[in-house]
């Protein structure tokens, strides 16, 4: 159960590139985990160390300059390919709490709100701005979710839109499952109660193969 | 009013609405593996929570799991724990298990559909990305992860945001040598890999409808790379027929409802789509991609991009990367290009009718001495067909490997994976850096593209090989099911 987000306040990385896909973001031998906690150290790995486990020199976030930042900026399609919940985990853990890019793979974007991650789509000109401002190692970007206005430090607004239930859902932190019995119960069992025969999986038997 | 195939399931299943787009959907069947469940079992633990409906509920273990020899132990001590962990939470929460050594283990996307566990017209989740390949066989099925599915083992629902909804009309016929998972890699490379993001894709048109239904599950599963939310296509007979006689498949006066039910699972005359792409398959060739990410692909006769020549600079930059990273020259022609070996597995390109094709191209050739070749059935069972149908000896006296059952080198969690800078053929469904371990450089291609290219020791175009007939490869045994299933479509029935 995340806890609310209702302002995100700290330092901007640029990550200037598209389709960041999850493997990158953790690769699969990180996923062989039975808790959530401690995956920061594997975050962006393969670009950050090499086959060996070296670290490589001069990765974005490895920098001095941007090693606590709290925003990632990064281009399209960010969180593209495998649903592993984990990449979420990885930047959290990492201590990044926002991330701003003109588009985001569908299944990273839901597991980002689940655990309150804060997901901001902007257009593709205000993220490459965003990105060019960022690299320079000072922009501190001061982000309120409830407003939907993040602030830089130049006194400019800029405007986002999250879903109602996607806001109110960072704010309040809920329990999800909590909130689907309570809200919804009657309904699953209305369903259940109705559900067709054939829906249900008898026990097996020997196939014909 | 007119309706999609797609917008009928997810109507039946619709139990509540919030926001503005976010749906309440009952979970017909929770496909579930050792990877991305245990922190939600724990999830559950923790707050003393149970599995709503264990009976809808399955579990296999299929990512971690070695494909060598099952009598040996697992020697990955991660991978062993996981696969241990999704052994006890089974067992506490009372979930039907395929274990490391049933039978019925294999590749999630493989076994749902052939135990009959996938039925057209119900509700799938899986926390895999892949699960979108149900819908070859017009279920709805989708993706999902780690923190959902807690909420699915608790409560048999999922929110959903609606799909748009998309259309790709695949129209001609496949010929010859041009398969679906080119036609799926052609339609990434025109949309590219954020293309159909937030959309469902519904495969239609007669290329779709004259391949048999393991070759639509190679299109489903692969729109997730174009990033579709899911994918679907109309439930047919060809449908029926795979899953009459499946294990879990309803049986006597239930099989003739589920039938009444399933024919109106067609996609209305009138019903609208937000998106269309059509694309006329009869003159396709083979494809293979030559960067790191599915969108990045050719045909097999043309050459890699040269960076002077794309114009916007972060795609310049990526195109740079991608080369260097794939130790490939700007410009320089794909085919050729040595290699060091050959997967032929996934849940995209490793069902039965995968295997007779390749066995039609490498029968009585031989496997380069330069390459590692090895094919990994997706599931046990298509295994066991295979051999007594006698293809294993087949592929055994080309020189494949013929593994067991698991994800294997398409996610590189257990021991087969490709070295640092050694470049591989994949039938599987990305080639993200690293993505077959550190350094490992990965061209998708069709399952006759991989074969060629295992035969000759470099990405070879499979049109340099003469076929052989479903008849001259003297198939040993050959079940009814597989007449009717594989067989048949391939003759082009």
């Amino acid at each position: 159960m995340p806890e609310p987000v209702r302002r995100v306040f700290g330092k901007a990385a640029p990550l200037e590139m598209d389709d960041v896909d999850t493997d990158q973001i953790i690769p699969a031998q990180f996923l062989k985990v039975l808790t959530r906690k401690g995956l920061g150290k594997y975050l962006f790995y393969r670009w950050r160390y090499d086959e060996n486990g070296r670290p490589r020199e001069g990765f974005i976030l490895d920098r001095p300059e941007f090693r606590d930042s709290v925003i990632l900026v990064a281009g399209r399609n960010f969180g593209i390919g495998s649903s592993r919940e984990n990449a979420v985990w990885a930047l959290m853990d990492f201590g990044i709490k926002c991330v701003i890019a003109s588009s985001f793979g569908d299944i990273f974007y839901g597991n980002s709100v689940k655990n309150g991650l804060l997901c901001i789509r902007l257009d593709d000109e205000t993220v490459r701005r965003l990105r060019v401002e960022a690299s320079k190692g000072n922009l501190t970007l001061d982000i309120d979710v409830e407003s939907e206005m993040i602030r830089l430090p130049s006194g400019e607004v800029l405007r986002f839109r999250l879903e109602p239930n996607v806001k109110s859902w960072l704010l309040e932190g809920l329990d999800e499952i909590e909130a689907t019995f309570r809200d919804h119960g009657e309904k699953i069992r209305e369903y259940e109660a109705k559900m067709k025969s054939f829906k249900i999986p008898r026990r097996a038997v020997l196939p014909t193969e | 009013m007119s309706r999609t195939v797609l917008e009928k399931i997810w109507d039946d299943h619709v139990l509540a609405r919030r926001g503005e787009d976010e749906y309440l959907l009952y979970v017909d069947r929770h496909l579930t593996h050792e990877v991305t469940s245990p922190i939600a079992f724990e999830g559950l633990r923790a707050r003393g929570r149970r599995v709503r409906r264990p009976d809808l509920t399955f579990a296999l273990m299929d990512h971690n799991v070695p494909t060598v020899d099952r009598a040996l132990s697992v020697r990955d001590e991660h991978s062993r724990e996981q696969m241990r962990a999704l052994a006890r939470n089974a067992m506490e929460f009372s979930i039907t298990l395929f274990d490391y050594f049933s039978p019925w283990q294999g590749i999630v996307h493989v076994v749902g559909p052939e135990l009959g566990l996938t039925l057209p017209g119900i509700t799938i989740v899986c926390g895999d990305s892949h699960t979108s390949t149900h819908g070859a066989l017009g279920a709805l099925a989708f993706g999902i992860g780690t923190s959902e599915g807690e909420h699915v083992f608790a409560t048999q629902t999922v929110w959903l945001r609606k799909p748009r909804q998309m259309e790709v009309v695949l129209e001609g016929r496949f010929q010859g040598y041009a398969t679906p998972k080119d036609a799926i890699l052609y339609v990434i490379r025109e949309l590219g890999t954020g293309g159909m993001i937030g959309h469902a894709t519904e495969f239609r048109g007669e290329a779709v409808k004259s391949v048999g239904v393991e070759e639509r599950m190679t299109l489903c599963n692969m729109a997730i790379e174009g990033g579709a939310r899911t994918a679907i296509v109309e439930p047919d007979d060809k449908v029926y027929r795979y899953l009459e006689g499946a294990p879990y498949a309803p049986s006597g006066e239930d099989w003739e409802e589920a039938k009444r039910y399933w024919d109106t699972l067609k996609t209305d005359g009138g019903a609208r789509f937000d998106r269309s792409y059509r694309l006329n398959v009869s003159k396709l060739e083979p494809q293979i991609t030559w960067g790191t990410n599915p969108a990045m692909c050719i045909g097999v006769s043309e050459s890699v991009p040269d960076p002077k020549e794309v114009e916007d600079q972060t795609q310049r930059r990526m195109v740079e990367r991608a080369l260097s990273y794939m130790g490939l020259k700007p410009g320089q022609r794909i085919e050729g290009t040595p290699i060091d070996a050959v997967f032929i597995g996934s849940c995209t390109n490793a069902r039965l009718s995968d295997l007779v094709m390749v066995a039609r191209l490498v029968k009585g050739r031989k496997v380069s001495p330069d390459v590692r070749a090895m094919i990994v059935p997706g599931s046990m069972l298509v295994k066991r067909r295979a051999e007594r149908m006698g293809l294993h000896r087949i592929f055994m006296e080309s020189g494949f490997e013929w593994r067991n059952s698991g994800c294997s080198m398409c996610i590189a969690m257990n021991e087969d994976r490709l070295g640092p800078g050694e470049r591989g053929v994949l039938t599987s469904n990305r080639n993200f850096e690293n993505r077959a371990g550190p350094g490992s450089r990965v061209h998708l291609a069709s399952p006759l593209t991989a074969a060629a290219s295992a035969l000759e020791g470099k990405i070879a175009d499979p049109r340099n090989f003469d076929l052989v007939s479903l008849d001259e490869l003297e198939l040993e045994w050959v079940s009814p099911w597989v007449e009717r299933n594989i067989l048949e479509p391939l003759r082009g029935g």
